[in-house]
């Protein structure tokens, strides 16, 4: 029998289902994010003399963004603040996630998450704020330490700094930073443990040869969680940063609202997303080095 | 004695979790003007003040339109690829589904002005629609992965049986899917509610001037005279996010024991 194409089978077919199914979000994200990300990209070649955007190639806007030490600063600043960030989120965030993996009962365990999410779910801007309240030269942080007697003045270098931008980033991304942590250790065959410490390894070594690289995973996922989106982060330089604390995604804010300058606006979109693509590269790669490196001893 | 130590650390971490939230009812109720300690005396002065504002009301009223139009398309789309991804294959897949998922690591900012130069380039107004356009795309991930779990926990066999039985493919789904994942979608409904009604960033570049919640609320941020007042607001909206939480945890509980899974953790 010839065999003709059989659209009734093509459309049972799983494949056609699945591919049918997928599309209406595949289209939309290509709508939505895809082409305007090339436009992004696109803005970044143009020039814009106060409301006219000339559209002639130029990488004058790369050349600008090169040359002029506070976009250099902005960019340097939000990468160092952002990986600062992820660093004491994820050191922060990981006994919390092996406290409620290793020790809490499992059916205890979602309320225990439930716990540590609810604040996550509270607005954001409020939070930032208040943080600002917390860290204020007579707010309750400044006024315990003088009152415990373990300094003389209160600090003024808490608040309106990069340290404050720190502490309100590592306090609003905390559960991004538990949760995958905790997926991962809870995958953890605990029969390993056992073996680790039958054969002669103290507690120590049994983390650090055992749990600490089967939770790797996790933990770079947390990174990466951490890490990305911090460095676009808007409100908490504003609220709490200071001038010592703005971070490039304030000067994109200018850019294209205050300056109308959308295409430097753009390239210095275009920088950050290479930026944070380009560390995060660097993370993935070094740890799938570090755990093969682990495995082959 | 470790576990002990580990359990100190633990409380002090959800201390400096709460420290906020713990804070934002002082305030509300505090007749002081001056978000500062010491506190003055109690008032529900501000709980007053949040109703009776008209700018307020107007924001939330905006708020709450976008919140529920996003919460069902995001759903509505979440469902569809949740599906493709857990009982399908197709070619590149992953990437596909990986590229569905991208919003929820990218910069918030780089998605909003990237909107913004489009509609700005095509002539279009900004406003409420613009911003729903936004919250769909950063919300629909978050849906995927709620109904994923849903999706992934159901015996297939039990949409094989009812196929067996006699019934068409669209029955099935609203005969036996639907009622068992049912539950993922009401959290996914709630969660998705919750995301966009907190949402600054996109909704202040694409708001124009609809103002949502947040963007009144970063507008007040300015006036040190008004922030009591948006104390007050805080203190309310914490308790509706909590009552939400606790529904679409409840939810998410529900549809595990019919799907007869054990619980193994929260809603990510």
């Amino acid at each position: 029998m010839a065999r003709s194409f059989d659209l009734g089978r093509f459309l049972r077919r799983d494949e056609t289902k699945g591919m049918v199914l997928i599309a209406p979000p595949f289209i939309y994200a290509v709508l939505l994010l895809a082409a305007p990300l090339a436009a992004i990209v696109l803005f970044s070649f143009w020039t814009q003399d106060f409301m006219t955007i000339d559209r002639s190639f130029t990488l004058s806007n790369y050349r600008e963004a090169f040359t002029d030490p506070l976009y250099m600063e902005l960019l340097s600043r939000s990468l160092r603040i952002s990986l600062s960030v992820t660093v004491i989120t994820v050191v922060l965030a990981f006994p919390v996630a092996y406290f409620v993996s290793f020790y809490v009962a499992p059916e205890r365990k979602s309320l225990w998450l439930f716990l540590i999410t609810i604040p996550f779910w509270t607005s954001y801007l409020i939070r930032v704020f208040l943080w600002r309240v917390i860290l204020a030269y007579d707010g309750p942080v400044n006024g315990t330490l003088v009152g415990l007697g373990v300094i003389d003045e209160p600090l003024a270098w808490i608040l309106y700094s990069a340290n404050s931008v720190v502490i309100t980033l590592a306090h609003a991304y905390a559960p991004f930073a538990i949760l995958p942590i905790f997926v991962s250790l809870e995958k953890i065959d605990r029969s390993l443990h056992e073996a680790g410490r039958d054969l002669g390894e103290n507690r120590v070594m049994v983390f650090l040869r055992v749990t600490l690289p089967l939770a790797m995973p996790g933990v770079l996922a947390a990174v990466l969680i951490v890490f990305i989106p911090t460095i676009g982060d808007y409100v908490t330089p504003r609220l709490v940063g200071g001038s010592d604390g703005t971070m490039i995604a304030n000067m994109i804010q200018t850019q294209f609202m205050r300056l109308n300058n959308a295409p430097m606006g753009a390239t210095l979109s275009v920088l950050a997303m290479l930026m944070v693509g380009f560390v995060s590269l660097l993370m993935i790669l070094g740890t799938l080095r570090w755990t093969r490196g682990g495995k082959s001893k | 004695m470790k576990g002990q130590s580990l359990k100190i650390y633990v409380v002090l971490y959800l201390v400096f979790l709460y420290a906020p939230i713990v804070l934002l009812p002082l305030f509300a109720f505090n007749s002081g003007t001056v978000i500062a300690f010491p506190l003055q005396g109690f008032t529900f002065g501000w709980f007053i003040e949040v109703f009776t504002t008209k700018a307020l009301v107007e924001a939330t009223r905006n708020s709450v339109f976008i919140a529920v139009s996003v919460a069902v398309l995001s759903t509505c789309l979440g469902l569809f690829a949740a599906r493709a991804a857990t009982r399908y294959d197709f070619p590149a897949k992953g990437g596909v589904v990986g590229f569905v998922m991208l919003p929820l690591v990218l910069p918030e900012i780089i998605v909003a002005v990237s909107l913004l130069v489009v509609l700005i380039q095509a002539g279009l107004s900004t406003g409420i629609w613009s911003v729903i356009a936004g919250h769909v795309l950063i919300c629909t991930p978050f849906s995927i992965a709620i109904l994923q779990g849903s999706f992934a926990n159901m015996d297939k066999s039990l949409e094989e049986a009812a196929v067996d039985l006699g019934e068409t493919p669209l029955s099935t789904f609203r005969l036996v899917t639907l009622p068992l994942v049912a539950p993922g979608i009401i959290a996914s409904l709630l969660i998705c509610f919750t995301i966009s009604l907190d949402e600054f960033i996109i909704a202040f570049f694409l708001s124009g001037n609809e103002p949502t919640l947040p963007v009144y609320v970063w507008g007040l941020l300015r006036f040190p005279a008004r922030v009591p007042v948006i104390m007050a607001l805080g203190t309310l909206l914490v308790a509706l996010s909590i009552i939400l939480l606790i529904t679409a945890e409840y939810f998410r509980r529900r549809g595990l024991r019919r799907t007869g899974k054990r619980d193994v953790g929260g809603f990510l």
